[in-house]
């Protein structure tokens, strides 16, 4: 099983250090630390391990480090930033795993965009050595990205002349679209093996400077402490991220406050989300209660079990959302979020939430939510039901049913603080074409909405009573569950989406299809493909056919 | 009258202001790069060749010809005089690829674009080394031990250049903006320096004493050798011609290397048989003859040894393959080599690092070219090591000069990530700090080094620490005065 969850003790490929408004960030990888066997990560190449422990840093310098206000990204190795990923292990893994371990390589260098853009805290790529394909995509993550002149060390995406596929976890992408490089030069770049190093790289705009090795580590720290003057973040105790209490079961994995059943006949998990139980009153309880507080706790758990499920659970195809608990309580934790917004801690919060909902929108998986009786689709919550690709509400109360009717409640967090890839909030994307609906939505924020109330808001795809909710949500499921898994996934990833394009989108729509269009082709993935032939020194054999 | 004149092709054309053995008169276009490039060549040399004795008129060899026989004219000639120039090795008519995927086919005459690229970095690579060891040596003239050793040192500097000049012209005449870029660049790398260094390790240590030096052509320069002898296997015929030829002059270097080193050790033993010092290890008397005791030129040559092993990069090699089966570097005598020249189909072991312990693994072929050059390297060394030995032998001294382990204090490949003595035995880390003093020089054995060298620039005079040769240079008396030396 693939662990996402992790502790700096434990890292096997990254040194945190740490002084005053500067953390800095090395990345040291260890060749024997793969995740599958098989193959050594030299050069600071990475596999998932590398990133998962990446992903666990990021997360941590946000939550645990108020004090830091800027990130330097850097080697540990001599001579070498990064190597990218690791060929040999993307020659071996199986499509399904290089699809989902480059989606959580790019999830994850978006969270360090979104640090720099949201949270104050300014990352810096010191790039020594070669920046080679995956590694010069991470480095362009960061806000500024210096370059050592010592006439060898370069930046390169040599992806497509050494290996017949594409810089494909943001690379091409993020050359036009943030370091607006002019497309013909990008194209030589892309298509230049060794890269381009010293002052070149700076007129292509590749790197924002390049600084000899005399005076390198000085003009380092002096641009992180630059980009830490300019940041708004304010914190001085962080919040541990204490480790998730999780029990994994045969059919599945229990947190305090998700619940993941999996019935695999149905090939679907059932995710259950608890609402909150207690709510600090005020911020200082906010800042008390720490990992433990609902938003944040529920926050870590359901990413965790999305994670869980695209990692380790390839064969279920749909995902069940409930939640269990009291709305007003839901609607409490929001105001709570939205009246101490401006606190580091709180906007921190909000900014996972925001990312594990985008999470939600990137997995491969038929979403269907079910409203139910006693269920807490209020606020923060109610996004599932939006992000869902159905959403189907109990109408009415069942025969002896003491719970009450199913409810749907918006809270001003839904219209604002959770925006999609596209930049939308996923009420504007549902409403794309219909401004009005999403006016009269904001009308109803704080209201108990029924299921005929949210049904003629457009806000659930169908209500169904007691007469009908069995059999119709049973032939959903059903009926969902015989399509190709294929076809869904490309259906799906269309239809979520409306509306305007972002470097976002860009990436995982168009950049990440056409990559993993490539993974599947045998110009590199057949036996006298790139991938395959990779190190033997026989060059591939390609089929000539444009298509 | 040269040899390539007698044989029709070849004939180096000396009229103009660079020798070339390559119709540079009529190629306008590369003529031009050239005489662009030369200004700066000049510049480079007067700032970072020899230092103190550009001015000095030294007896130097020439290369008059590119055949077999009769290439070599000596004359007095002051440096940034000499007749650098562009000598390629006669064409063969009709020469195939001799290995990889496109053998069989015809030698390629221009670069194939797809191999751009991979061509342009091994020479750029190749090409860096040789102004990166003439500055290594600038300031060695000033301590020579004789003009005879100053003279050779100059010689090599000098076709150090050459060679410069011949990785140049290919850059200049086959890869255009890029090509010419590159020569430059060769040009602004300094070895040593923080800020631009050259692009090998071995190229930025400091060659800080005559026994380095020696040891330098010995161990270094016969990397150099052998990664010549790869390129001169070369599917891209220019690039094969030029090596082919710059051979020839490699070999002088290997010569100096090797009679100055086994001159060293002469001159020690002599001292012991004279002192009637029986124990190699009696280091304290050893050193009040003024000699250099063989404990000490042990660690200088695991010290050379184990750089140099860096130079052939990782053991297992993707470049390596890449660079075989495009058919752009062979093996070491690859023509001599009765296989498939393929290596699709075989192994080949390689040492390398499990687990904490050295084993042997068989790789594919094509992998293991770098180790396999390293091996072929080793055996070469070997020899010189045995031409030494003989020294002590006839001398009747109880020590044998020996090669460290190749896991012995390595910076690249598999064994950097381990410490290990000269036997290959693994050390913790503690163990390797003790032991290391005992292993390479300590800052000591380089100042007593050091201490020695001092001038000795009488015609026929040696210093106290270096045995005569046994032959002058182009059979010249032993009072030969080889350098005249004006400032």
């Amino acid at each position: 099983m693939i662990d996402f969850q992790t502790s700096p003790d434990r890292y096997r490929h990254w040194k945190l250090s740490f002084d005053g408004a500067v953390a800095t960030l090395a990345m040291d990888v260890d060749p024997a630390g793969g995740l599958m066997g098989g193959y050594e990560l030299k050069l600071n190449s990475y596999d998932l391990s590398v990133d998962i422990e990446l992903a666990d840093a990021v997360q941590r310098l946000r939550f645990e480090h108020p004090e830091v206000r800027t990130v330097v990204l850097r080697s540990a190795k001599e001579n070498v930033f990064c190597a990218g990923a690791n060929i040999r292990m993307l020659a071996g893994a199986s499509h399904g795993h290089k699809v989902n371990f480059c989606k959580f390589t790019n999830e994850t260098r978006l969270a360090i965009e979104d640090a720099s853009e949201n949270s104050g805290q300014r990352y810096l790529a010191a790039i020594s050595g070669s920046a080679a394909g995956g590694g010069y995509e991470l480095a362009v993550t960061a806000d500024y990205v210096m370059l050592i002149d010592d006439r060898r060390s370069g930046v390169s995406l040599p992806e497509l002349p050494l290996l017949a596929v594409l810089p494909g976890t943001g690379g091409l992408t993020r050359l036009t679209d943030k370091r607006k490089v002019r497309r013909d030069l990008a194209d030589v770049f892309c298509t230049t093996e060794e890269g381009v190093r010293g002052k070149r790289a700076v007129q292509w705009r590749l790197v924002d400077e390049v600084v000899p090795p005399s005076s390198w580590e000085a003009k380092v720290a002096e641009r992180a402490r630059d980009l830490a003057a300019k940041s708004d973040r304010d914190g001085q105790r962080g919040v541990a991220l204490t480790p998730l209490q999780r029990q994994f079961s045969d059919d599945g994995v229990t947190y305090p406050h998700v619940q993941v059943a999996i019935d695999r006949a149905g090939r679907q998990a059932n995710v259950t989300i608890q609402g909150p139980a207690e709510l600090p009153a005020d911020l200082r309880g906010i800042h008390d209660a720490g990992s433990s507080f609902w938003p944040l706790a529920m926050a870590r758990e359901l990413d965790d079990a999305l994670l869980h499920l695209r990692l380790n659970e390839p064969a279920v195809g749909l995902i069940v959302f409930r939640t269990s608990g009291d709305p007003a309580q839901v609607l409490a934790a929001d105001s709570l979020l939205e009246q101490y917004q401006s606190d580091w801690l709180v906007r921190e919060i909000r900014l996972l939430l925001k990312r594990v909902m985008k999470r939600v929108d990137m997995t491969a998986r038929s979403l269907i939510a079910l409203i139910e009786p006693s269920s807490c689709f209020a606020g923060t919550l109610a996004e599932l039901v939006f992000a869902a690709d159905r959403s189907v509400m109990f109408a009415g109360t069942g025969a002896g049913d003491n719970r009450g009717p199913a409810t749907l409640h918006l809270s001003a967090l839904n219209f604002s603080a959770y925006p999609m890839g596209n930049g939308l909030s996923r009420l504007a994307n549902r409403f794309y074409g219909e401004p009005d609906s999403l006016i009269a939505s904001a009308e109803r924020i704080g209201d108990t909405l029924s299921a005929e109330d949210a049904e003629a808001l457009g806000l659930v795809t169908f209500a169904y009573d007691e007469t009908d909710w069995d059999d119709e949500v049973r032939l959903i499921l059903e009926e969902r569950a015989s399509f190709s898994p294929d076809a869904l996934t490309g259906l799906e990833a269309n239809l979520r989406f409306a509306g305007p394009e972002t470097m976002e989108t860009r990436i995982f729509g168009r950049l990440t299809a056409w990559q993993n269009w490539i993974f599947l082709r045998p110009n590199a993935v057949g036996e006298a493909g790139s991938l395959k032939r990779y190190g033997s020194g026989v060059r591939p054999d390609f089929n000539p056919e444009r298509v | 009258m040269s040899d390539g004149a007698a044989m029709g092709i070849g004939q180096i054309d000396y009229d103009g202001l660079i020798p070339n053995n390559v119709g540079l008169a009529e190629d306008q276009r590369v003529r031009k790069a050239l005489e662009t490039w030369h200004p700066g060549y000049i510049d480079w040399w007067k700032s970072m060749g020899p230092e103190g004795f550009q001015g000095s008129s030294v007896y130097l060899r020439t290369a008059v010809g590119v055949g077999a026989e009769g290439w070599a004219k000596f004359g007095f000639v002051r440096m940034p005089e000499y007749r650098w120039g562009i000598l390629l090795a006669p064409k063969v008519e009709g020469r195939t690829i001799p290995f990889g995927a496109h053998k069989g086919q015809p030698a390629w005459q221009d670069v194939p674009g797809e191999y751009r690229a991979m061509l342009r970095r091994l020479l750029v690579i190749q090409g860096d080394t040789e102004p990166a060891s003439v500055e290594q040596q600038r300031h060695l003239g000033a301590t020579a031990p004789s003009l005879y050793d100053m003279r050779n040192l100059f010689q090599v500097n000098v076709e150090e250049g050459r060679h410069l000049w011949a990785m140049v012209y290919l850059l200049q005449k086959y890869f255009g903006r890029d090509g010419r870029e590159e020569a430059e660049e060769l040009l602004r790398r300094r070895s040593g320096d923080q800020d631009s260094p050259r692009m090998l390790g071995a190229f930025n240590e400091r060659t800080p004493d005559w026994l380095s030096f020696f040891m330098f052509t010995f161990f270094t320069d016969r990397d150099g050798k052998m990664q010549l002898a790869a390129l001169a296997q070369s599917g891209f015929d220019p690039l094969s011609r030029t090596c082919r030829f710059m051979l020839t002059e490699e070999a002088h270097h290997m010569f100096v290397g090797e009679t100055g080193v086994a001159r060293v050790i002469q001159r020690t033993a002599e001292a012991m048989n004279e002192a009637g010092i029986d124990d190699p290890y009696d280091i304290e008397r050893i050193r009040r003859l003024g000699v250099i005791d063989l404990p000490t030129i042990q660690k200088k040559a695991n010290l050379h040894f184990s750089l140099t092993l860096d130079l052939f990069g990782n053991e297992i090699s993707t470049n390596a393959a890449n660079a075989f089966n495009a058919g752009l570097k062979g093996r070491y005598r690859e023509d001599k080599l009765t296989d498939d020249h393929q290596l699709t189909a075989s192994t080949y072991p390689v040492l390398r690092l499990r687990d904490g312990a050295i084993i042997k693994d068989e790789v594919p072929a094509l992998s293991a070219l770098n180790m396999r050059l390293r091996d072929d390297y080793v055996e070469d060394t070997m020899l010189g090591i045995g031409r030494w030995n003989r020294v002590l032998e006839r001398a009747g001294i109880d020590f044998r000069m020996t090669l460290p382990h190749v896991a012995f204090n390595r910076r690249i490949g598999e064994f950097s990530a381990v410490h290990t003595d000269t036997a290959g035995a693994v050390l913790s880390a503690e163990a390797w700090i003790r032991q290391q003093m005992a292993m390479l020089p300590s800052d000591d054995d380089n100042q007593f080094i050091a201490s020695l060298m001092q001038p000795s620039w009488q015609p026929g005079r040696y210093a106290g620490w270096i045995a005569p040769p046994r032959h002058g240079i182009d059979n010249m008396p032993g009072d030969f005065e080889y350098v005249r030396i004006e400032n």
